[in-house]
């Protein structure tokens, strides 16, 4: 049913005065279903934060709509919004000890004390709390009030939760055990939930669907693997994905039967015209300039290619990361064997036309994915 | 720690003595001069071995001084009432008004709210004769003058001022995502400004109040101009010491440590709270 979960229609947040001060959130439009759990992903002060605060309410929204369960809230005072948060810097209450803030998250239900005392303790044992419940937030590490505080926001039965960067002071072992266990524990209870998070494997574990956003603007709101896949635009296809996108600037020259993308230093990349679907080749005749992506993983050696010179090869333990100079620019490649190459060598390079990206020129937008239209 | 030498250490020891002996001396001074009769103070060379009298503590305290003039009554006891009297309330009034209105300064910037606490402070800037003068006027066309009210009013002067920007400082020092924590979790603004901002400020709130209830006791041009003898605090009741027939200096000196004696109590009670406030840096999260 729409209208239970998240609905957020053309805001915008202005920091200061409207159309003058500075703009932080523009025209954001987003829909988020109840027991959906969405993950923020973007740079530095891209209005994430912003974002959430005007959900919660202690930012004022410039312009737009939001709902929350049926409700228009974007009026409303933060206690009627029934919205739950772990801040960015934690915000405990100094004077309370962990388990006394936990707890008094819970305080305005009026639920009986040893109901309180069992839910603490359950989330205490989730987040491997347990041992602090009783020291003061002054006397505990960053990550300890970090669990602290997502444990007072995880405890509630709010409406929607939403975390901001929840683990990002744990190490990657201790984020990969409590990843698993607050997903089960959400999709369990039907929360649903935003996540501001700087760790794109915590964004792909978590999340149901991802939204990134660049300078206030939302880029692309999709399911991990169609961000993976498709992207919407340049941004989102070199943001998401680690080791990035390879973008190349090129040409595209489209005849009867071959489409070529010259880059540069006189490379070119030859296909057949029935590698593209005829929307594609209709779209690649209209331009001349385009970015050509191709995530590491995708691109191969094989006899025939593209020559390339080797100038970095790393053995990660588990995968090997290549790069080559190649058109100009550097083209990463990652294989999945040990690797030994040295530095200089040249290699050959294929670039499958089924794994190409082909962005706009100028805009970025997505033109195509492999063979079809974007 | 770094280990000191003992020589070190014993011209530190010696510097501390000399500093405690300049600022004590004035004051263990007056204490000792407090239990002698004006013959012997004014003895010279001054004689350090007296005979400690009581005498005058209990003229203060029964309100007959007695002079080679003869008796004349005195009003302290009343002066010290209304000093109490007057600074309590005036200080309770302060925090009334104060921390409600540094609090509102502090979390909710509005058009112009810069310039209002910047005007507030301003009554600190005004010479006190300047604004007396009008002030009496407008007072006796009040009914003003000569009351208590009235009395606290104008003290207001002092310590809203004081109050406001102080505590002010402490809510801007508490990060303002401890109380969205709080509100967020169902409680209304004026639950999380009672239970999570008063309570976090609370050591500057009482460090405030301390300074204030200082200023207001030690307060001397208000109510020397604004009122008559009944009213007066001590530090104007202070004048009657100095007689036709010479200044009773023992009974000044009895006189200053019985009036001294409440503010200090005061600071030594709330010597813990001010530590806890300059503590709270440590834990604002
Ligand atoms: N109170 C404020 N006043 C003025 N500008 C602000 C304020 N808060 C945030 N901004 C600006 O708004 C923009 C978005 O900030 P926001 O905190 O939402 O970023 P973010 O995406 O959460 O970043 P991060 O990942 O670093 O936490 C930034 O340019 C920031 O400088
Ligand atoms: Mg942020």
């Amino acid at each position: 049913m729409s209208g239970a979960g998240l609905q957020i229609k053309g805001v915008d947040k202005f920091y200061g005065p409207v159309d003058y001060g500075v703009h932080a959130v523009k025209k954001l439009s987003m829909t988020i279903e109840k027991g959906e759990i969405v993950a923020l992903l973007g740079s530095s002060g891209c209005g994430k934060t912003s974002t959430l605060r005007m959900i919660a309410g202690f930012e004022a929204v410039s312009r737009g709509q939001i709902s929350l369960a049926g409700r228009e809230v974007h009026t409303f005072a933060p206690v009627k919004r029934n919205v739950a948060m772990a801040f960015e810097g934690y915000s405990l209450y100094p004077p309370l000890t962990v388990r006394e803030n936990i707890a008094f998250a819970l305080k305005a239900s009026r639920l009986p004390q040893n109901v309180v005392d069992e839910k603490v303790a359950y989330i205490a044992k989730l987040l491997e709390i347990e041992d602090i419940l009783g020291r003061y937030p002054s006397s505990i590490s960053g990550g300890q009030q970090q669990r602290a505080s997502l444990g007072r926001a995880l405890i509630r039965d709010a409406d929607l939760h939403l975390l901001d960067e929840p683990m990002g002071q744990l190490e990657p072992q201790l984020r990969a055990v409590l990843r698993g266990r607050i997903k089960h524990y959400i999709k369990e209870k039907g929360l649903t939930a935003i996540l501001v998070t700087h760790d794109q494997t915590e964004a792909n574990a978590l999340a149901d669907r991802i939204a990134v956003m660049e300078g206030g603007v939302l880029q692309q709101f999709d399911t991990p693997q169609m961000i993976k896949e498709r992207p919407a635009n340049l941004f989102t296809g070199t943001f998401v994905g680690e080791p990035p996108m390879n973008v190349f600037d090129a040409t595209v020259t489209v005849s009867a039967d071959t489409a070529v993308f010259g880059l540069n230093e006189g490379v070119r990349l030859e296909y057949a015209v029935s590698d593209f679907s005829p929307a594609v080749l209709a779209e690649l005749r209209n331009r001349k300039k385009v970015s050509l992506g191709i995530r590491p993983y995708a691109v191969r050696r094989a006899e025939g290619g593209v020559p390339a010179k080797v100038s970095v090869s790393q053995w990660l333990g588990d995968q090997t990361h290549i790069a080559a100079d190649f058109a100009g620019g550097t083209m990463v490649l990652v294989e999945h064997d040990r690797v030994r190459l040295g530095l200089g060598d040249t290699i050959a390079l294929k670039l499958d036309p089924h794994s190409l990206h082909v962005f706009d020129g100028e805009t970025g937008v997505a033109v195509s994915h492999g063979p079809e239209l974007a | 720690m770094e280990t000191t030498s003992t020589l070190e250490k014993t011209l530190r020891l010696l510097a501390l003595t000399l500093v405690v002996i300049f600022f004590m001396f004035p004051i263990v001074w007056i204490f000792l001069m407090s239990f002698q009769t004006n013959e012997t103070i004014l003895r010279i060379p001054p004689q350090v071995i007296f005979e400690p009298t009581l005498s005058n503590y209990t003229a203060l305290i029964t309100g007959k001084l007695t002079s080679a003039a003869g008796t004349l009554d005195i009003a302290f006891m009343k002066n010290l009432g209304n000093s109490v009297f007057l600074s309590v309330t005036s200080v309770a009034l302060a925090l009334v008004l104060g921390v409600p209105a540094a609090y509102a300064f502090a979390r909710h910037k509005f058009k112009g709210s810069e310039d209002i606490a910047f005007t507030l402070l301003s009554f600190r800037f005004a010479p006190p004769l300047l604004v007396l003068l009008p002030l009496t006027q407008y007072f006796q066309w009040l009914g003003l003058a000569n009351t208590y009210i009235g009395l606290i009013w104008v003290y207001q002067l002092i310590c809203l001022p004081l109050i406001l920007w102080i505590v002010r400082g402490y809510f801007e020092d508490i990060s303002a995502d401890v109380e969205y924590a709080y509100r967020i979790a169902g409680h209304s603004w004026f639950a999380t400004f009672r239970r999570i901002a008063l309570p976090l400020a609370g050591p500057g709130i009482a460090a405030a109040g301390l300074l204030a209830f200082i200023f207001a006791w030690n307060n001397f041009v208000f109510a020397l101009v604004l009122a008559s003898a009944d009213k007066q605090p001590v530090t104007v009741g202070a004048l009657a010491f100095v007689t036709s027939s010479g200044i009773q200096y023992g009974q000044i000196a009895a006189a200053i440590v019985l009036s001294v004696t409440p503010t200090l109590a005061l600071a030594l009670y709330a010597q813990r709270y001010l530590v806890e406030g300059l503590s709270l840096g440590a834990v604002k999260g």
